[in-house]
């Protein structure tokens, strides 16, 4: 038995290979399910149910997804340069609090049509900063990026907890740790009456697009995908590594920013540390889903969001942990890598 | 004047000791995978299962030392399945590394609230007691030190003269080092690669668990989810400080151990003055200040992240 590479690829293999990979890690965390005695059936109906079933459920669903589709786009545009940036939780964080130190006051006067661009900027720049120290440390250092990313998360945070606690403190929280509120002109026009459903996902998947324009269409896209699939024959025709992967850097870290922006100015108002449930680590997972594809990462952060809204439904009506959901998706990334491996090797006795 | 007077304190020495342990068997579990070419960032994910079967195995009537095992068991488990998926398949060890963290994270914490619901607070077990040695705790200064100190603390300080012994001074070692460095003439030596790399990464990944397990069953009492705070990334960072010595990995554990309980105490003498969440961040900062300075004088095993298919260049 050996692997061999495929020498031709079938388009249909690379539509399916998310599909099955979601089945697969479905059907295990269907086994964990049914160790516990429960009815798989009845456990994932209630998932559908939960996130898809009402209306409500449908726009909550849709409000989830929305920073997850900002934190895949970021983690899918790194991936494509081999830039590993697994700091978009901490990215997010400092996104959120930029826009919380601006938001309160400095925009307040500002018309929301204005106020809300700059916050957004603001938020992206952020994300930007974090994302830009890690890269220069390996620039500079030769110090390894995924180890950076991931420690900054935790700096990042508790920079957020000092901030919310000190200077950026709501005084009209009753002691607990949050920041002032933003501006309520700041705040994202609702998308559909009586939800949370806000125009941050159109954004989102404007940008989804735009993304994709820029990969597919322009010189910066050809070089960031050269710069992944092998640096030094990419450096050798003369494409200026560095700049490309600041480049990279830059709108990486800044859509993780823009999502934890979004978030605040579209759902909460305010930052405190529980904002994100993960977002940057599930972010990771989409773009593995959709195959760094940044129209496919729309798909994939849908996909999560169902799990996730639906898995706190079902957990309080069958009683299994909602935790199956974090399961399930992190399932189906390792699913995933394998379905993607067959799509480039077959098995040959 | 204060701050100097901490680092004398006994109390000092004896929470290094106790924040080294985790680390020290995370970095040594890290250091086998990668000195055979397997970079394995299911650590932090191994690590928290490892902490609440641990733990469970104890909660639910089994002894202290099989809990251990157990942890160490089911850290093999997954570091077959990270091997299964990056030694033979090659695929990319980052994102499965990753994938490995989320999975086994998210496993932990179902399986744990099945046992504990939501609304209780986290049962506690009998950890691991301090061990008494006879003729040590005679002496003034160690003698303090030592005492809180359980048996785990002293099997982490052995396992890092076996590491060293066996990576460079038996031909298992040998082997191990060559497929790390070049797999290709490992194999023209007879040694096969793949089972070098999937064996590796199981016995590393079984000593992550164990380091987990640490913090359950000696160093608190129960488990609670988030609760390995980044110990497993720290531990990737000390593997890269160490330069992939096991000798160094001790020194760098200690080192990093002591910055903790250093700040821990300085945050509780200065009073508030300075906001804790500084402190808090210190050590991780630490860490990336000291990769900075290191990463270029480490000699990085050259096969590490490359996959090894026959045949193929």
């Amino acid at each position: 038995m050996r692997i061999e590479q495929r020498t031709h690829r079938p388009r249909a293999l690379f539509l399916l290979a998310p599909v099955l990979a979601v089945l697969a890690a479905l059907a295990i965390s269907g086994g964990l399910i049914a160790l516990t005695g429960a009815s798989v059936l009845d456990a994932y109906g209630h998932i559908l149910a939960g996130a898809l079933g009402t209306r409500l459920a449908i726009t909550e669903t849709l409000t989830r997804a929305t920073p997850l589709i900002l934190t895949g786009l970021a983690a899918a545009v790194a991936f494509r340069a081999r830039l590993w940036n697994i700091g978009g939780e901490g990215q997010f964080f400092i996104g959120a609090i930029a826009v919380a130190a601006v938001g309160a006051e400095l925009t307040a006067g500002l018309p929301a049509a204005l106020a809300i661009p700059v916050l957004l900027v603001v938020g992206a720049l952020g994300g930007m900063v974090l994302m830009v120290t890690a890269l220069g440390l390996r620039l500079r250092f030769n110090v390894d990026e995924v180890v950076t990313t991931l420690l900054l998360n935790f700096v990042a945070i508790l920079f957020v907890s000092m901030m919310i606690e000190g200077p950026f403190k709501d005084p009209m929280a009753f002691g607990w740790p949050q920041s002032v509120p933003v501006a309520d002109n700041a705040t994202l026009p609702r998308l559909i009456e009586r939800s949370r459903l806000h125009v941050g996902l159109v954004i989102a998947i404007a940008l989804a697009v735009a993304i994709y324009l820029l990969q597919a269409r322009t010189v910066f896209g050809m070089r960031s995908k050269a710069a992944g699939f092998n640096a030094p024959a990419a450096a050798f025709a003369g494409v200026p590594l560095g700049r490309t992967l600041m480049m990279v850097a830059c709108l990486s870290g800044g859509l993780a920013g823009l999502a934890g922006a979004v978030q605040v100015l579209g759902v909460r108002g305010y930052v405190t540390t529980d904002l994100s449930p993960g977002f940057g680590y599930s972010g990771i997972v989409i773009a593995m889903l959709a195959n760094l594809n940044p129209i496919g990462v729309v798909a994939a952060a849908v996909f999560a969001a169902v799990m996730f809204i639906g898995a706190d439904g079902m957990s309080r009506a069958v009683g299994i942990p909602s935790y199956i959901a974090d399961v399930t998706v992190a399932l189906s990334l390792l699913t995933m890598l394998v379905a993607l491996f067959f799509t480039q090797y077959r098995i040959r006795r | 004047m204060d701050a100097l007077w901490i680092l004398a304190s006994t109390g000092l020495w004896d929470a290094v000791l106790r924040i080294a342990t985790p680390l020290i068997f995370g970095t040594l579990g890290a250091l086998l995978c990668e000195r055979a070419g397997v970079l394995n960032l299911g650590i932090e994910g191994i690590m928290t299962f490892g902490a609440m079967i641990g733990w469970l195995t104890v909660f639910s009537g089994g002894g202290l030392w099989t809990g251990l095992l157990v942890a160490a068991l089911c850290g093999a488990l997954f570091g077959l399945l990270h091997a299964a998926l990056t030694v033979p398949l090659g695929l990319s060890q980052h994102v499965t590394g990753l994938g490995i963290t989320l999975f086994a994270a998210a496993l932990s914490y179902y399986i744990f609230r099945l046992v504990v619901p939501l609304e209780a607070s986290p049962p506690t077990i009998e950890a691991f007691r301090p061990v008494e040695i006879p003729i040590l705790a005679e002496i003034p200064f160690l003698g303090e030190v030592i005492a809180n100190q359980t048996a785990p603390t002293y099997l982490a300080l052995a396992l890092v003269a076996v590491m060293g012994w066996v990576l460079f001074r038996t031909p298992l070692g040998l082997a191990i080092r060559m497929t790390g460095e070049n797999p290709h003439s490992a194999e023209a030596q007879g040694v096969n690669p793949l089972v070098v790399r999937t064996a590796c990464v199981m016995a590393g990944s079984a000593l992550m668990g164990v380091g987990g397990a640490f913090l359950t069953m000696s160093a608190f009492n129960s488990f609670f989810p988030t609760m390995v705070q980044g110990r497993g990334w720290i531990c990737i960072a000390l593997v890269v400080f160490a330069s992939w010595r096991p000798g160094w990995a001790l020194f760098g554990a200690v080192l990093f151990a002591t910055f903790d309980a250093y700040q821990l105490r300085l945050q509780s003498a200065l009073e508030n003055t300075v906001p804790y969440q500084l402190f808090l961040m210190a050590p991780y900062l630490a860490a990336i200040v000291a990769l900075a300075f290191m990463a270029r004088k480490a000699r990085v095993p050259q096969a590490l992240m490359r996959p090894y298919r026959r045949g193929e260049r």
